[in-house]
């Protein structure tokens, strides 16, 4: 596999793109600061079976016009890559969305409208290749409209019925698509925030995510018991929905 | 990745939607008011904070805040390998890479840590700043023997890099530590090569104490690594009774052709009830684990795994304590005091009522170079103990008696030990308080410990 890791210097990208490396596939890293980058690529060098060096390019959700740069400079290190994983996005807390409409237009350009643009140029580079699998982290935050996400869980909304029309739509030409839906994991952005039950760890999340793309499925819940426990939430009438503080 | 809000946030440790009265616990499970900072980035989450903490597998209050409102910073998400050098075995890394990456990445290709504690589950800043020691104590030293340089943030928010040639009055400091000196951002030092992936292991099953210090001290010249789990339940002539284990990275012709397999890990999957571990339930449990050996001598290989960190293989094992939580009482008893020493503390153990199912002996090398390190030459021992209304009285006790040795105690496990106590067994306090003053004149590095034992304010 040769894939790029949009967002794979820190928290779940930095598992996934630890767990391709080290089962030797190649590896590009996106991501916002320089020296960052340099030092991630370096770790998933020293994981690497055969030490291979790891690319890497700035990029930033929030300035879509270095989207095409970034992926010409994944294409010129990689030689044309098949894989592209986003973990990429921007989380505030619902407190501080309401406190800040400056921050709810950042958040939701960000999250919902600069991916979708992200996605459709790695979509037409895919495609023109004869296919390849896009991987897009959205969140269980986006099944049901809940009080404490009602900004983020919107924008993640939107992001998981893009991911589902992409699949239903490119699946026969040969692009695979595969929408991440993770509950709460325990990264730097959810530190601070009290663990809910069936709390997850970033390893846990990328062993999922890796194997969903192996068996090229278009939606996966991680840690698995989210898929039961978002159906519940999903099933839920309204009027519950609004007595209660989730 | 955008100017992610969630990196800022991190910065504000007291937000909204975590709850007031978080609490932060070790090992013994014994919490604490406060919570930690979680981050990838060192260099940024350790500005104004006042300690930083590993994987929390310290036993007693070294990792815990000294106050509900400071910043202490969890390091394991600062987990990546700077580099490492596959000719001479030189690595760098984050002080948040754990012992357990370490293994899972180098033991395929025979590298390993030069000392490793008694769990894998400890990261490369916590192993210095604990100075942890192992089973090949009595002869490779310290983990701090082998660190090289370290890459540190200093009180005025500075960093800089200490080693033997640079700073060394700090580089030794921070060696034992327990992070009063400085945050460790990166830890650099040698890996061993190791001739296989495999132990070649002896166990012994030795009737009395007499026989186990004299295995020791027998065993000690022959082989590398040395350890013995005595039954600390039983008293009158087979008091000291226990299982004396010694070995050996295994030879290439040894080792079996095959990689060892993978780990099982499982998790102790509820909190036992206080009572749980009693009396009865402890001594059944001694005499399983010592006829369990049922021949006098056993010779063979073992995966390093069962080898060196066995409770690993039960996650959050702790938990068999109850909500009471625990400590481990670990002391060094001088070898100039003798073997009459270690009798008489072991004889102390039992009439005091501090015996536990665990109980670790092990003989120790000389004593390192790092100003607060806890091993000396002579006899270690470790006994876990769940808190009880006598606990601090059999502390008080048993440090009464260490002092009276010229022994110490090992910070890393305590809780419960006075500052006169500790003042007491501690020459090398006033060397280790130059240095504070030196380094962090206003005390700027302080945990619950510092409080209970250097008098830092709380």
């Amino acid at each position: 596999m040769k894939a790029i890791i949009f967002g794979g210097t820190t928290g779940m990208g930095r598992a996934i793109a630890r767990r391709l490396a080290e089962r030797g596939d190649s590896v590009f890293l996106m991501g916002l600061d320089t020296d960052d980058l340099v030092r991630s690529a370096a770790d998933l060098t020293e994981r690497h079976p055969q030490r291979a060096e790891v690319g890497y390019a700035v990029c930033d959700l929030e300035k879509p016009d270095g989207f095409s740069a970034a992926l010409d400079a994944a294409d010129a290190f990689l030689g044309e890559f098949d894989a592209v994983i986003v973990t990429a996005a921007m989380y505030a807390t619902q407190d501080a969305l309401e406190a800040d409409v400056d921050l709810v237009r950042r958040l939701v350009t960000v999250n919902y409208a600069n991916t979708v643009v992200f996605c459709e140029h790695v979509r037409k580079r895919l495609l023109a290749r004869g296919g390849g699998h896009l991987v897009v982290f959205s969140s269980v935050a986006g099944d049901r409209g809940r009080k404490p996400v009602a900004i983020y869980g919107s924008s993640k909304a939107g992001l998981s019925i893009y991911l589902e029309a992409l699949d239903h739509k490119f699946n026969a030409a040969g692009l695979a698509v595969t929408c991440v839906k993770p509950g709460f994991v325990k990264t730097g952005m959810t530190a601070g925030l009290k663990p809910p039950p069936f709390a997850g760890e970033p390893d846990q999340v990328a062993r999922d995510v890796v194997d969903a793309m192996d068996r090229r499925k278009p939606l996966v819940y991680t840690p698995g018991i989210w898929a039961l426990v978002m159906l519940v939430i999903r099933s839920l009438p309204r009027f519950v929905m609004r007595k209660i503080g989730f | 990745m955008a100017v992610s809000v969630s990196d800022t946030r991190t910065d504000v440790p007291a937000s909204s939607s975590s709850s007031p009265s978080a609490t932060l616990s070790a090992w013994g499970r014994i919490p604490e008011k406060g919570r930690e900072v979680l981050s990838e980035d060192l260099e940024r989450s350790t500005l104004g904070a006042t300690l930083c903490r590993g994987l929390g597998r310290s036993y007693g209050d070294s990792s815990l805040p000294a106050n509900a409102a400071d910043r202490v910073v969890a390091t394991r998400l600062a987990n990546r390998i700077v580099s490492f050098d596959e000719q001479t075995g030189h690595l760098v890394g984050e002080a948040g890479v754990s012992l357990a990456e370490l293994n899972r990445l180098f033991l395929p290709r025979q590298w390993f840590t030069p000392v490793t504690p008694g769990t894998k589950f400890v990261t490369l800043g916590g192993m210095v700043a604990s100075d942890v020691h192992g089973k090949n104590h009595h002869r490779e030293g310290c983990f701090g023997a082998h660190v090289q340089k370290l890459r540190v943030r200093l009180a005025d928010e500075s960093v800089i890099e200490c080693s033997p040639e640079e700073h060394a009055d700090l580089f030794y400091g921070m060696i034992g530590g327990m992070g009063l000196l400085g945050h460790i951002l990166r830890v650099e030092f040698r890996m061993h090569r190791v001739p296989s992936r495999w132990i070649r292991a002896e166990t012994e099953r030795v009737r009395d104490l007499d026989e186990f210090l004299a295995g020791l001290g027998r065993t000690a010249p022959q082989w590398p690594m040395t350890m013995g789990w005595i039954d600390c339940l039983t008293s009158g002539s087979s008091m000291g009774r226990g299982i004396l284990t010694a070995g050996r990275w295994a030879t290439a012709e040894e080792a079996p052709a095959l990689p060892p397999p993978d780990p099982k890990e499982r998790t102790f999957p509820i909190e036992l009830p206080n009572w749980a571990l009693n009396p009865v339930t402890a001594s059944l449990f001694n005499t399983a684990y010592y006829w369990r050996h049922m021949a006098h001598r056993w010779s063979g290989l073992m995966t390093p795994d069962a080898f060196f960190y066995p409770l690993d293989a039960i996650l959050h094992w702790n938990r068999a304590y109850g909500p009471r939580g625990f400590t481990q009482y670990q002391c060094v008893l001088p070898r100039a005091a003798g073997a009459a020493a270690v009798r008489e503390f072991m004889f102390l153990l039992t009439k005091l009522g501090g015996a536990s199912p665990l109980c670790v002996i092990k003989d120790c090398g000389p004593q390192g170079q790092g100003v607060l390190s806890f091993p000396l030459e002579g006899t270690s021992i470790a006994v876990d103990m769940a808190v009880s209304p006598d606990l601090q009285r059999i502390v008080d006790n048993l440090n009464a008696f260490v002092i009276e040795t010229g022994g110490r105690i090992y910070l890393t496990k305590d809780r419960f030990t006075r500052a006169e106590h500790f003042r007491a067994m501690e020459p090398r306090l006033a060397q280790f308080v130059a240095l504070r003053d030196k380094w962090d004149p206003k005390r700027r590095f302080r945990s619950a410990q510092s409080v209970r034992l250097f008098g830092d304010a709380a």
